[in-house]
């Protein structure tokens, strides 16, 4: 069927921030989306309040609007650009909720605008589970029995019938939140109560439990024709009770003969019919009785996913580009597959490799958080990994997740509860004893009895603690297929460590421990030999990796598309060309510290090279990547980041160098071992990162820049960290050597405290010394980045932090241009941050945070890599800095860039942080200087109280126009809240306070409402939280942890949805926004119009 | 751990590790890029004088069940793998593959590069080999393969037919069932040139009683039994060898309603003056674009064939193409168009592969019933 005519302009709507369930590939999605539809003709106008994603970026849409994703803003862009038609199947959840609300509101009707890809009436479908599970019932499929509860006595009921343990979900929610497993009446209380607050239709679903059985999903394809396609099916080696977003997946399913496969793909296909999904992608989940093949049907998206944007890079099948294609009424077969060019869209991958998932979690940045997976999704990030078996792909996965992990253990990371295995006699000794050891092995039996983050090693564990694979699988219900294979790899583990020193055992198994993904590193471990030595010994053997391409047809037909893996096999793939080639090293898994910003900044480098007619490779680990489409470079190595998988990219391909400055910490770690093994490193020198990172080097920098560094030092034991704190003089600011994303960092206010973080947060010795820097209080934060071609230094931006300084710098919101510190202090910081920069001949980007306190200029840290901020200070100044910067690190001049002048926006840009507490209930909401946020949003307008007010309510914690306020301060803040309160006061706000801060307001003769604290017995300030009387808080922490007062007062507002400002600057941002949007309606405008673009290619005029 | 090489006839030789059974085989290489499926590729009699290579690495993860074998027993001569299953993790499993090739006393060979050996036949065609673990010179079981007999020419039908008429009544088991069960109405004879039991469930299915006979029935025999259509199944090798075949299907044109499936299209072809041709390296899989040309759906079609009928060999003025492929534009059905006769060449009764194409067998149940 053609393609329809009688629309003209398609509104796409973004998922916005990156959050836990929420991430990159919907910016993979969005921008395969973007282009799929302007390559048919259309006019495509975007709504994502994100700016560091590509899908934002000028050339990509006709009109940006950066704008916050809530109706009102929606409905304006829609005047504004008049669309006839909205795809919102493409932006997670968030686009199809708002999406919802839009319909509901009447917003489409109004306007004339028609909802494609996904029919409201089958959204709802899919996602009220009520008329879902009527649905499924209708077409006789088996579903958990399950009943819906409105309220708890009802949930208490519903439980009862089904029998413990039940588990509880809760409608139309994100990754989960409010659902869980309860064994009993109080956990189901306690789920519930959360599951009923969340759902925005205040419903839950109690059902029947069906953990530990096996879990899959299919990610399938409809067109408007009823032409129907699995493109992937799934399997979770986790089985059911753990969220399949925190699980470890396989693709394909391994354990269903083809009878089963083939009715679970009826089904499907019968839900998307069922469900009445005429066009695009969904998935739906399954779960079966391993013993007794009983299949329920769990779930169904109508919408592109985590989990479809994992299958495109699992089959080399773009279900988003294709979904976006069929929205627009073209079928399956008038799609050409992309790989083959010549066959059809219309049919089902079949793939000769095994794809393994992992998820990537960060519990360590949640003092007190529970760790245990549950169906609630906690995870942060994935990586994928290829290879020609299961196992292989299995280790190559551990070692992409960037936990300093190998592979499956042997790497002197190996920890069973407190005994850490660095060595390989420690390792040798623990496999000997353990068997005889019945309490520890009972403790590792029912460790692994329990899905968590580690608990795959734990399996491991009970391998080598004499357990059968029948035991392990009763206990843990991992299917014994996945059991077997982990099995296998620690088999020939034993075998390995049997070979030190026998060089002729060790040449037999070097290719067969090569097959199972053994890294180098673990070999070197099992040999007690160096890394390089195992390396060169492989070498020496012939024993190299081959690369194959994923082809989405398993070699039946030939393969246009260059994608690769590496495995260790007869025939290579790879051919590598003459062509000049530059290879850029992605960011690997999305974690909290360094996420899809640094995708955006390599994806630049690809594009901007390509365009200079370079041969781009690139290599990443991270499946929900816009840099993992195989239409961002000439050439995708699917690979894990470490120094033994990128040198042997390099050894094949022969680049004239690689770029590592734009994928974060991780391949900045590779640098100096790069470098030694012969690698050519574009940009700036690795020892010009030295010199920033080397703490003696840096401060010798400074020294010679002339710049201030807060006192500090270095201790390597709990005597020596007293001593420099006493003579630094508390405040400090503590915190382990080489960390990321202010990893275990914390402000200590006196010696007692020290102490206890000596003791519990770090394990100081002489490897790993702790860092003690004077913590400057009430200094205003600033963030510089630069670009710089060796000669000429250009500054990006200056961005001035709301929150001051002790609040890591990736939490804080931050502003553009500076909005209250003094020019002289601007100019100051510009001329010293050039100055850095020439000094270590920067080429490329540069990152320079700085502390000012009484007028003074301090310089915390210099970054010679791109940073986090490079794409909002890029979307806010119209100035691509990352594609400029790859450009001069293959030799070009700023001044040939025609970029010599900083720009100073005549709008006001706000990058407003977005955290995942939400997720982890009981967890304080405190900023600190460890990063606790998971994503951004940016909030754009002609002033600074307008810019901030649209970034809060991007960042979903909307400040309300009028209503009440609570506020309670510690006792430092007191003295200043007074005139915070007024203007609240002025606002038509009603303040509530609790005793100490009304007793301050009162005297200012600010009038407030006094209430108790929840100590001090009932009714109390959390009642008023929980019947929703409170449209505001305002408090300031004087500790931390959710056993104190005010931690409860600040759980309750995350778990009620009720924005909570905890710092008194904040506060005062808040009082401007809400002044300045007062009395009147904010506006929106596009990028394009902030810059005076046009949208690149636009088929219409605008 | 036991040696085991392959080689081709054109020179190319991989070295692997043997599973099954020990000794030596000969076949013609294809390749097969369903990724479940194993033991209905196995027990398929069409493979019959072939060695089959998986594309999927990870095979024998479900082990073995009586429930799904395709006929009474595996056909290929060899079975070639990335890597065999070191458990057999399925509910209804009862053997390992493993066991099952052993006591079949058919070889197979595994931790080769598949990938490389599929490319290969992608691009020269498929090739005849031998897989020993008694020879391991390379050289010598190249020489062997070359001199091996191949299967262009060869009857293999006659190897794989049954030996005497029988009626078939088995259903679908309960739990894999799927459409409804039509009311029996109409007698089918069903010629065995290596067909697969779920062609004959789907028939029963479908409302048929169906009489099985051997592929070298007459047509007068055919006639006895008074049937109200008749069905030709699929088989191996080369259907230009099947001459009686077509002899008997050539006679009861215009007399009988008629279906066939693969090789029993191949008949139907033959049958009315068509060619048929051998494809370079055929279509081995549950992942075939096919279009129905009258109601331009797509339906992903289980497949396994080495030749084809040529479109243009067959008599205009009769003949009309219902299905073709969509990634080789080949021909995959056709209909007479004065007598009841169609035939695709993939496999409606899938096992392994979608179920898309179950409507096939109602459009044959329509046929009869218009007449």
């Amino acid at each position: 069927m053609p393609k329809r005519t009688d629309i003209k302009t398609i509104l796409l709507i973004g998922s916005g921030p990156i959050i836990i369930g929420q991430a990159c590939e919907f910016d993979y999605s969005g921008v395969q989306a973007v282009k799929a539809l302007k390559e048919e003709g259309y006019k495509v106008v975007l709504i994502n309040s994100n700016p560091a994603t590509i899908m934002t970026d000028p050339e990509l849409a006709d009109a940006t609007y950066l704008e916050p994703l809530t109706v009102e803003f929606l409905e304006k862009v829609i005047i504004k650009e008049k669309p006839d038609a909205v795809l919102p199947t493409m932006g997670g959840q968030t686009g199809l909720n708002l999406a919802v609300e839009a319909y509901e509101a009447g917003v489409f009707k109004k306007h004339g605008v028609e909802m494609i890809g996904a029919k409201y009436e089958a959204i709802k479908k899919a996602e009220n589970r009520e008329e879902f599970k009527r649905a499924m019932q209708k077409i006789g499929l088996d579903l958990p029995r399950s009943d819906f509860a409105y309220s708890l006595e009802e949930a208490e009921k519903i439980a009862e019938k089904i029998g413990y343990p039940v588990i509880v979900r809760a409608s139309f929610t994100l990754g989960g939140s409010g659902s869980g497993i309860c064994h009993h009446i109080e956990e189901l209380r306690a789920t519930a109560r959360t599951g009923l607050d969340y759902s925005r239709v205040h419903e839950i679903l109690i059902e029947e439990s069906i953990v530990g059985w096996k879990e899959y999903e299919l990610e399938v394809m409809r067109d408007i024709h009823d032409n129907f396609v699995v493109i992937c099916s799934i399997e979770n080696l986790d089985p059911m009770g753990v969220h399949t977003g925190d699980s470890i997946t396989v693709a394909p399913a391994q354990t269903l003969t083809d009878r089963e496969y083939q009715r679970m793909r009826d089904a499907a296909r019968k839900v998307m019919s069922e469900i009445g999904i005429e066009t695009g992608g969904s998935n739906v989940q399954f779960a079966v009785d391993p013993k007794t093949g009983r299949r329920v049907i769990i779930e169904m998206n109508p919408r592109v996913s985590r989990s479809s944007a994992l299958a495109s890079k699992a089959t080399g099948f773009p279900i988003a580009k294709f979904a976006a294609k069929l929205a627009v009424g073209l079928t399956l077969d008038e799609i050409p597959n992309d790989i083959t060019q010549y066959t059809p869209a219309s049919f089902e991958p079949s793939i000769d490799y095994c794809v393994v998932k992992i998820p990537r979690f960060a519990f360590e940045k949640f003092e007190g958080v529970d760790d245990r997976l549950t169906t609630q999704m906690k995870s942060v990030g994935e990586v994928m990994s290829i290879g020609r078996t299961f196992k292989e792909a299995f280790q190559k996965g551990l070692r992409s997740l960037e936990t300093k992990r190998f592979g499956f253990g042997g790497d002197g990371k190996d920890k069973i509860f407190d005994q850490a295995l660095k060595t390989r006699e420690e390792y040798l000794q623990f496999i000997k004893t353990i068997p005889n050891d019945k309490e520890l092995r009972e403790k590792i039996m029912a460790y692994a009895k329990v899905p968590r983050e580690d608990r795959i090693f734990y399996l491991k564990y009970a391998y080598w603690a004499g357990y059968t694979t029948e035991e392990i699988y009763k206990k843990t219900g991992v299917d014994p297929w996945f059991l077997e294979q982990l099995k296998q790899i620690s088999d020939l583990e034993r075998e390995l460590l049997a070979a030190q020193e026998k060089p002729k055992q060790q040449e037999a198994l070097m290719r067969k421990a090569k097959q199972y993904g053994f890294s180098d590193r673990q070999l070197a471990f099992y040999w007690s030999v160096q890394e390089k030595e195992v390396r060169k010994k492989r070498k020496g053997l012939g024993i190299k990796p081959v690369y194959k391409l994923v082809d989405t047809c398993a070699a039946e037909f030939k393969a246009y598309t260059p994608y690769f893996y590496s495995t260790y096999e007869d025939e290579d793939e790879a051919n590598p060309g003459k062509k000049k080639k530059v290879m850029i090293l992605g960011g690997g898994p999305n974690r909290i510290g360094q996420g899809i910003e640094f995708d955006y900044c390599c994806v630049h480098a690809a594009q901007a090279l390509k365009k200079m007619g370079y041969e781009t490779l690139m290599v990443n680990s991270n499946p929900e990547t816009v840099s993992t489409d195989y239409d961002t470079s000439d050439k995708l190595f699917f690979e894990p980041l470490t120094l033994e998988d990128v040198l042997n990219i390099y050894e094949s391909e022969k680049p004239l160098g690689v770029i590592l400055q734009l994928g974060g910490q991780t391949p900045l770690n590779l640098a100096k071992s790069l470098q030694a093994h012969g690698v050519r490193i574009l940009g700036t020198s690795v020892d010009a990162i030295d010199r920033a990172e080397d703490r003696d080097r840096f401060k010798k920098l400074l020294q010679k820049i002339g710049l201030r560094q807060p006192a500090n030092g270095i201790a390597t034991s709990l005597e020596e960290a007293c001593e420099i704190a006493k003579a630094i003089g508390y405040p400090v600011v503590i915190r382990p050597s080489y960390v990321l994303g202010g990893r275990a960092m914390e402000i200590v206010y006196d010696q007692t405290s020290l102490k206890k973080y000596m003791k519990h947060a770090v394990e100081a010795n002489d490897d790993q010394p702790v860092l003690i820097d004077k913590f400057l209080e009430d200094a205003t934060e600033v963030d510089v980045d630069l670009i710089s071609d060796g000669k000429t230094a250009v500054i990006g931006s200056v961005m001035e932090h709301i929150e001051e300084a002790g609040i890591h710098s990736g939490d804080s919101a931050s502003v553009i241009p500076p909005f209250s510190l003094d020019q002289a202090i601007v100019q100051e910081i510009m001329t010293k941050t050039q100055a850095i920069a020439k000094e270590l001949r920067v080429v490329g980007l540069m990152n320079t945070q700085y502390a000012v306190q009484k007028g003074h200029v301090f310089c915390l840290e210099v970054n010679p890599r791109a940073s986090r901020t490079v794409p909002f200070v890029s979307k806010t100044i119209g100035v691509p800095l990352a594609k400029l910067a790859a450009q001069l690190m293959v030799g070009k001049t700023l001044k040939e860039l025609k970029f010599t002048q900083e720009i100073v926006p005549k709008h006001v840009a706000v990058k407003e942080s977005v955290f995942p507490f939400v997720k982890f209930p009981g967890v304080d909401i405190i900023l600190s200087p460890e990063m606790k946020s998971t994503g951004e949003v940016m909030g754009i307008d002609k002033d600074f109280g307008r810019a901030f007010y649209k970034s809060q309510d991007a960042a979903m914690s909307r400040i309300p126009r009028k209503g009440t306020i609570f506020i309670s301060v510690k006792g430092t803040d007191k003295p200043k809240i007074a005139e915070i309160a007024r203007e609240f006061h002025k606002l038509k706000y009603k303040i509530v306070s609790t005793q100490g801060t009304a007793q301050v307001l009162k005297e200012a003769g600010v009038p407030a409402e006094e209430v108790l604290r929840i100590a001090e017995g009932s009714p109390n300030i959390s009642h008023m939280i929980k019947e929703k009387k409170i449209d505001l808080i305002i408090n300031t922490p004087s500790g931390k942890g959710p056993m104190l007062d005010e931690g409860k007062i600040r759980s309750l507002a995350v778990s009620f949805n009720i924005p909570c400002i905890t710092t008194l600057n904040a506060a005062r941002a808040a009082v401007c926004g809400l002044q300045a949007v007062k009395d009147d309606d904010l506006e929106v405008k596009s990028i394009h119009d902030y810059h005076g673009v046009k949208g690149k290619g636009s088929m219409h005029a605008r | 751990m036991t040696k085991a090489i392959l080689a081709l006839e054109d020179g190319v030789w991989f070295e692997g590790e043997g599973f099954g059974a020990d000794g030596e085989t000969f076949g013609e290489v294809v390749f097969n890029t369903g990724m479940t499926g194993y033991q209905e590729i196995l027990t398929d009699p069409s493979y019959k004088g072939q060695m089959v290579c998986m594309t999927y690495p990870h095979i024998g993860n479900c082990g073995i069940n009586a429930a799904d074998a395709e006929s009474s027993k595996p056909w290929v001569e060899g079975f070639i793998i990335k890597e065999l299953s070191p458990v057999a993790s399925n509910y209804r499993s009862e053997m390992s593959l493993d066991l099952y090739l052993q006591q079949h006393n058919i070889l197979g060979i595994q931790g080769i590069d598949t990938r490389k050996l599929v490319k290969h036949l992608r691009t020269v065609g498929v090739k005849k080999a031998v897989i020993s673990t008694r020879e391991l010179d390379p050289k010598k079981l190249v020489k062997k393969a070359k001199n091996s007999p191949g299967i262009v020419g060869v009857d293999l039908v006659k190897k794989v037919t049954c030996s005497k008429p029988y009626l078939f009544e088995e259903v679908m088991p309960g739990e894999f069932a799927w459409g409804d069960q039509v009311k029996k109405k109409y007698k089918v004879v069903a010629v065995d040139s290596g067909i697969k039991r779920n062609i004959l469930r789907k028939l029963n299915q479908h409302g048929f009683n169906v009489q099985v006979v051997p592929a070298n029935v007459t047509a007068d025999e055919i006639l006895a039994y008074q049937p109200d259509g008749l069905f030709l199944s699929n088989g191996p090798g080369d259907p230009a060898a099947v001459k009686y075949l077509v002899e008997t299907v050539r006679k009861l044109l215009g007399k009988l309603p008629m279906f066939g499936i693969c090789l029993g299209h191949q008949m139907i072809g033959q049958a009315l003056g068509g060619k048929t041709s051998k494809l370079k390296f055929g279509h081995h899989g549950n992942n075939q674009p096919v279009m129905d040309l009258k109601t331009r759906k797509i339906e992903i079609t289980s497949q396994n064939h080495n030749f084809v009928v040529a479109i243009n060999s067959l008599p205009k003025d009769e003949v009309e193409m219902t299905h073709l492929n969509l990634n080789d534009k080949t021909l995959e059905g056709f209909r007479h168009k004065k007598h009841p006769v169609f035939c695709v060449q993939y496999h409606p009764e899938n096992a392994p592969g979608p179920h898309d194409s179950d409507y096939l067998f109602s459009r044959f149940y329509e046929m009869i019933e218009k007449r």
